[in-house]
């Protein structure tokens, strides 16, 4: 019955109108800073990622609540492993809010491993490196590091964002920001949503990595 | 096709069209409030300077509080700061994301409710918003000092039960409206107010089985006599028989208990889920020796919080108000179309609970790290 389907559609188109604005207006709860090394091994294939990510102070001192200390107001590394432990794996639910591409294929990570966290001016820090399932050449590596949901927000710090370790002279690794302005990436998250690519509008959170090697 | 078959369709036509219209509307409330001009990318313009600020500043008044928080620790005079900034952050917020306001807006639709109730839900709703943050952190934190990964258990756990909230509650809506629109469906033109005067002897029928007592609105709207009653029912009122009578309570009903206890569900639906940024400030708040300056900021954020939703959900009201004056215009086919309106919007209050439950839709979620 058309009259049905127009029904349909403009139950769609509310859901999505309600639902695309809600999408588009979030905004992050968590801040982090982030600090990100590629490892390469000897022979140019791509083996791990390591984190060094820094919470924002209202955040740190949440994941702090109930944890017991010596001193009251520092943390040592051992009383805060549980706590690094906890984050290691809610993070994986998020697929570690880190993404990978090898040639344009996407490669996957396994558990993280020498993890830690670190407490210093008020501010938690995790460590923690993110070993590629199967090790791989690319001439092209692209890796963004986002939250969809845009609940934590990912900035990548001034001095050193990046650093390729153990990589050959001639890769040459570019760094993008997210589109700073918050609105010009809202409205086109907006704009990705009714044209129902609603999954990526958090592409414009995203700060992208891509490193070539000839 | 036969005359029947086409005054459906047409019913269920201007439905849609009507719901399409009020979310629209809705959208372009939340795109007033949050100041985000709604489609049209015209990225990186020099107008969009000031929106672009406006929306920053949304974000950037949650990251002050915690700022302020930590000022008002040396200078009292901070906390001032602080309830100005939670309330400017709660008006903000509730513009964008969240399910209170899409239920409370959908259940204004689903169940004619008047502006005034509107009001009140919302109020009521983010008052109890505020209040489960406050337990919550007073409980876990306070009292009992649990870890973080605790608190966001319990949150998350509360979420979820939230999330089935609402698809109960639109289950029930869309049950209870389904019926009036089918039975509204059923009645051939020319016999409603015939209808009409059957449905009113089944009506008081019914009544013998309430201990509680109802007032009776009548009001004449062309041919079809519109009798009866509106209410929530207690729990183990299963059945609903508006059977296609058209009226809405008075603010008089307000006062009386029953008035209260019918919106309760909307209340709890929209009230149990605390926001997490309001547990993130609340525990914060503690951490610095200030919980009561976080307690006041959770309340006056929900006061803000309120305002909005409560802006929204008069929109609501008006686009329904709307509706039934245009529909009213139609002889007959009008009810019709109020009651397919009342069964869509109790459908997208259902749908918005399983979209949510089963992760279709992503409303703020509390995410543990």
């Amino acid at each position: 019955m058309p009259s049905l389907d127009r029904l349909i559609a403009g139950l769609v188109l509310a859901v999505s109108v309600v639902l695309g604005t809600a999408a588009a207006e979030a905004h992050p709860h968590v801040w982090i800073v982030a600090k990100s090394e590629l490892i390469y091994a000897p022979d140019g294939t791509i083996t791990a990622v390591r984190h060094a990510w820094t919470f924002d102070d209202m955040f740190s001192t949440y994941a702090l609540q109930g944890i017991e200390t010596k001193v009251k107001g520092a943390y040592s590394r051992e009383e805060l492993a549980p706590l690094a432990q906890t984050n290691v794996e809610s993070l994986k639910e998020y697929a570690y809010f880190t993404f990978a591409k090898g040639d344009g294929k996407k490669q996957k990570f396994t558990e993280p491993v020498d993890y830690f966290l670190e407490y210093k001016d008020s501010a938690l820090t995790l460590h923690f490196t993110l070993p590629v399932k199967t090790p791989f050449k690319a001439r092209q590596l692209s890796l963004e590091v986002f939250d969809p949901t845009y609940f934590i927000d990912f900035q990548f710090a001034e001095k050193e964002p990046i650093k390729l370790v153990g990589a050959a002279a001639d890769c040459k690794m570019q760094f993008e920001r997210p589109n700073d302005g918050t609105a010009a990436a809202q409205k086109l998250g907006e704009q990705n949503f009714l044209d129902g690519s609603a999954g990526n509008f958090a592409l414009m959170f995203a700060n992208k990595i891509t490193v070539d090697c000839p | 096709m036969t005359p029947i078959a086409s005054r459906v369709m047409r019913g269920l036509a201007v439905s849609a069209a009507v719901l399409a219209a009020f979310a629209v509307l809705d959208g372009a409330v939340h795109a007033l409030l949050a100041q985000n001009p709604f489609g049209a990318p015209r990225a990186a313009e020099p107008q969009g300077g000031i929106v672009g600020w406006l929306l920053a500043k949304q974000s950037e008044f949650y990251r002050e509080i915690s700022a302020t928080i930590r000022a008002a620790k040396s200078d009292g005079s901070a906390v001032w700061t602080l309830l100005a900034i939670s309330f400017a952050y709660g008006i903000f917020h509730a513009a964008g994301p969240g399910h209170g306001k899409a239920v409370i807006s959908s259940y204004m639709v689903a169940n004619r409710e008047t502006a005034r109730r509107g009001i009140v839900l919302s109020f009521a709703s983010a008052l109890m918003q505020s209040l489960v943050a406050v337990l919550i952190v007073g409980i876990c934190a306070w009292l009992l000092n649990a870890t973080a990964k605790t608190m966001c258990g319990a949150e998350k756990a509360i979420e979820i039960a939230s999330y089935a909230l609402i698809a109960a509650f639109g289950a029930r809506l869309v049950w209870v409206k389904g019926g009036g629109f089918l039975r509204a469906l059923q009645l051939p033109r020319p016999a409603l107010a015939m209808a009409g005067a059957h449905q009113h002897d089944h009506d008081h029928h019914a009544h013998g089985h309430h201990d509680h007592g109802h007032q009776h609105h009548h009001r004449h709207a062309h041919d079809d006599h519109d009798h009866g009653h509106d209410h929530e029912h207690d729990a183990q009122h299963v059945h609903d028989e508006h059977c296609g009578h058209s009226h809405g309570p008075t603010p008089a009903e307000l006062a009386g208990p029953g008035g209260w206890r019918r919106g309760l569900g909307a209340i709890l639906t929209v009230g149990i889920r605390p926001c997490s940024g309001a547990i993130l400030v609340l525990v914060f708040a503690l951490a610095q020796g200030l919980f009561w300056a976080g307690i006041a900021a959770t309340f006056v954020m929900g006061l803000g919080t309120a305002i909005t939703v409560a802006a929204i959900a008069l929109v609501a009201v008006s686009a329904r108000g709307v509706a039934e004056r245009l529909s009213a215009a139609r002889d007959g086919g009008g009810m019709v179309i109020m009651r397919g309106l009342e069964f869509a919007a109790a459908g997208l209050v259902l749908l918005f609970g399983l979209g949510l439950l089963f992760g279709y839709v992503a409303a703020e979620r509390a995410t543990c790290l």
